[in-house]
């Protein structure tokens, strides 16, 4: 308890001291049920997404956190057991129940898997894979993203000269960082990340996390995780789940320093 | 105690390498055999001239095994061009878009084909194959054909392939991870975008060998062609005639005409053939392999 205290004052110096509290959201899920046969996985949820804010969704292992994201870019429809009810806006759609190509509200938000997937490609044509798809044919055009993209993950100087070389020969924290410049070149407005930080070592899992305290100024960013202390580092807004249920949110001030239910106390008790 | 499960440790690995020691060299021993039987007409006869000539009389010593080796091999081709793309797109389809309860009931169904004795099939192709092609396909090209052709052979050697190939690629689509595919979709690529460019892409080593074996193994597949394919020594091919692969030759007549001087080891030419072009077709095959990884 001590330590995430001492983490908590430090955040508070760091980055959030005012947190507008009513801020727009940006996706908003109403009445999400999801079922795996008879399983009652998600558990009629309610959850607004503020915009250019660090939302986390944590809880324990097998909650539900990763179902709840990935029914927000619609990845559930490759799980062909599961039936999912309810709607999410994102903005003014409801792409549980839209018209509208899928692929094109897939590339409003950005993936981040727990462990980095680069496509059996070069680096170069990791990132050019998502810039293509969106129909940009000149090269130059293609070139500058790139390079954007690559120094906004902070990875350019460190790929520039291999760039044609395959992201195998990259560290798992830089083939992280490379899927992340991948899903940046999509240009989404969420990035939905999945425990991004699972499969890294200390310092990789640092930069991940400065990353995102940069990039919310121009993304919002939903994070899954079940570390305590990463989400007291970068949240702004906490989502709280057990058991396919919502059991508190709001922001980690609230969550953190005054939890109302006896399982969020529990889960800051043995998180520490 | 401890004694006891150290040495049980050792005598497990002990058995392990002498198990790869038997693979290893059972098919040097095969190979180096089957050289030494055939060591006779090696000697009589340039090895050029035994693989490149077509003028086959062993009553007069003429050994040219050029109809042979092609009849093998444009049967070969004919199984692995109809079969192939079966193959991949239904591996495809099992893997990746019907329901798991579809593939579940497929398993055993593939597995049945898979199991069938091949003089099965070799009827199959007598009774259906070649009334076939004899009666619809030939006319239908403007030809005659007897129906026992190297269409006919290719039609039931590509039927055996289906359920091997087909058994490897879906193994082979199943290793995937579900993250990348995830990934691909996340950036907007569509089904068939995301198969495409991760499920093929990635799968392509595995996609390369499980073909490589599947033509290895129609290359060497005899009775079913042998019942189908005519038997008949010939070098211009075509689709409606007959061909005498290989495999055929060997199983035709070893034990009957072995009267005949050198005809023995004629025929262990032949096996030493086929092993040989096997071990080739394997070898280019590890070949693209290695290569398509080395560049992922």
């Amino acid at each position: 308890m001590y330590l995430l205290k001492k983490e908590m004052m430090n955040v508070d110096k760091l980055n959030h001291v005012n947190i507008p509290t009513n801020s727009e959201s940006i996706l908003r899920v109403n009445n999400l049920n999801v079922y795996a046969g008879e399983h009652h996985i998600l558990k009629n949820l309610n959850v607004k997404i503020p915009k250019n804010k660090v939302t986390v969704l944590l809880g324990p292992s097998g909650c539900g956190k990763t179902t709840l994201l990935k029914c927000m870019n619609r990845l559930t429809d490759i799980y062909k057991e599961l039936s999912v009810s309810g709607s999410i806006h994102i903005e003014n759609d409801n792409i549980l129940n839209t018209t509208k190509n899928i692929p094109s509200i897939r590339q409003k938000m950005g993936l981040l898997g727990q462990r980095p997937y680069p496509l059996p490609v070069s680096i170069y044509k990791n990132v050019a894979y998502g810039i293509k798809l969106k129909g940009v044919r000149d090269n130059k055009l293609i070139d500058y993203n790139i390079e954007k993209h690559l120094k906004e993950v902070g990875l350019w100087d460190e790929v520039k000269d291999r760039l044609h070389s395959s992201p195998q020969s990259l560290s798992i924290g830089q083939q992280q960082r490379l899927c992340l410049a991948r899903g940046l070149a999509v240009k989404p407005r969420i990035i939905l990340a999945d425990e991004p930080t699972s499969a890294l070592d200390p310092i990789s899992s640092k930069i991940i996390e400065n990353l995102f305290r940069d990039l919310k100024k121009h993304y919002t960013i939903v994070l899954v995780t079940h570390v305590l202390r990463q989400a007291v580092r970068i949240a702004d807004n906490v989502v709280f789940m057990s058991n396919g249920e919502i059991i508190e949110q709001g922001t980690p001030d609230k969550l953190f320093k005054n939890p109302q239910s006896s399982q969020l106390q529990e889960y800051l008790v043995d998180g520490n | 105690m401890l004694y006891r499960r150290i040495v049980s440790d050792k005598i497990t690995e002990w058995w392990m390498v002498t198990s790869i020691f038997i693979i290893v060299i059972l098919p040097i021993i095969i190979g180096f055999g089957l050289f030494t039987k055939a060591a006779p007409l090696i000697e009589l006869k340039p090895l050029g001239e035994l693989v490149g000539s077509s003028t086959w009389l062993p009553h007069k010593k003429e050994f040219g095994f050029l109809p042979f080796i092609l009849g093998s091999l444009y049967v070969t081709l004919i199984a692995f061009l109809l079969s192939a793309p079966i193959c991949l797109f239904s591996a495809i389809y099992l893997t990746q878009f019907s329901s798991k309860r579809v593939l579940r009931i497929m398993h055993p169904v593939i597995d049945v084909l898979a199991g069938l004795p091949s003089v099965i099939y070799g009827v199959w192709g007598i009774v259906v194959i070649v009334p076939f092609v004899s009666d619809y396909l030939a006319p239908l090209f403007g030809t005659t054909s007897s129906g026992y052709s190297i269409l006919a052979g290719g039609i039931v050697l590509s039927v055996m392939c289906i359920p091997y190939i087909l058994n490897m690629l879906i193994e082979v689509f199943n290793t995937i991870p579900l993250g990348l595919k995830e990934a691909s979709l996340s950036i907007g690529a569509t089904f068939w975008e995301m198969v495409k460019h991760t499920v093929i892409s990635k799968g392509f080593p595995g996609i390369l060998s499980a073909f490589g074996l599947g033509i290895a193994k129609a290359f060497g597949e005899t009775m079913a062609v042998m019942m189908v394919v005519g038997n008949m020594v010939q070098v211009k091919f075509h689709l409606f005639d007959s061909a005498y692969p290989l495999p055929a030759l060997i199983a035709n007549n070893y034990g009957e005409m072995l009267s005949i001087p050198m005809y023995d080891s004629a025929l262990m030419f032949a096996a030493l053939l086929l092993f040989v072009i096997i071990l080739l077709i394997n070898l280019v095959f590890r070949y693209f392999i290695y290569r398509t990884k080395k560049h992922e």
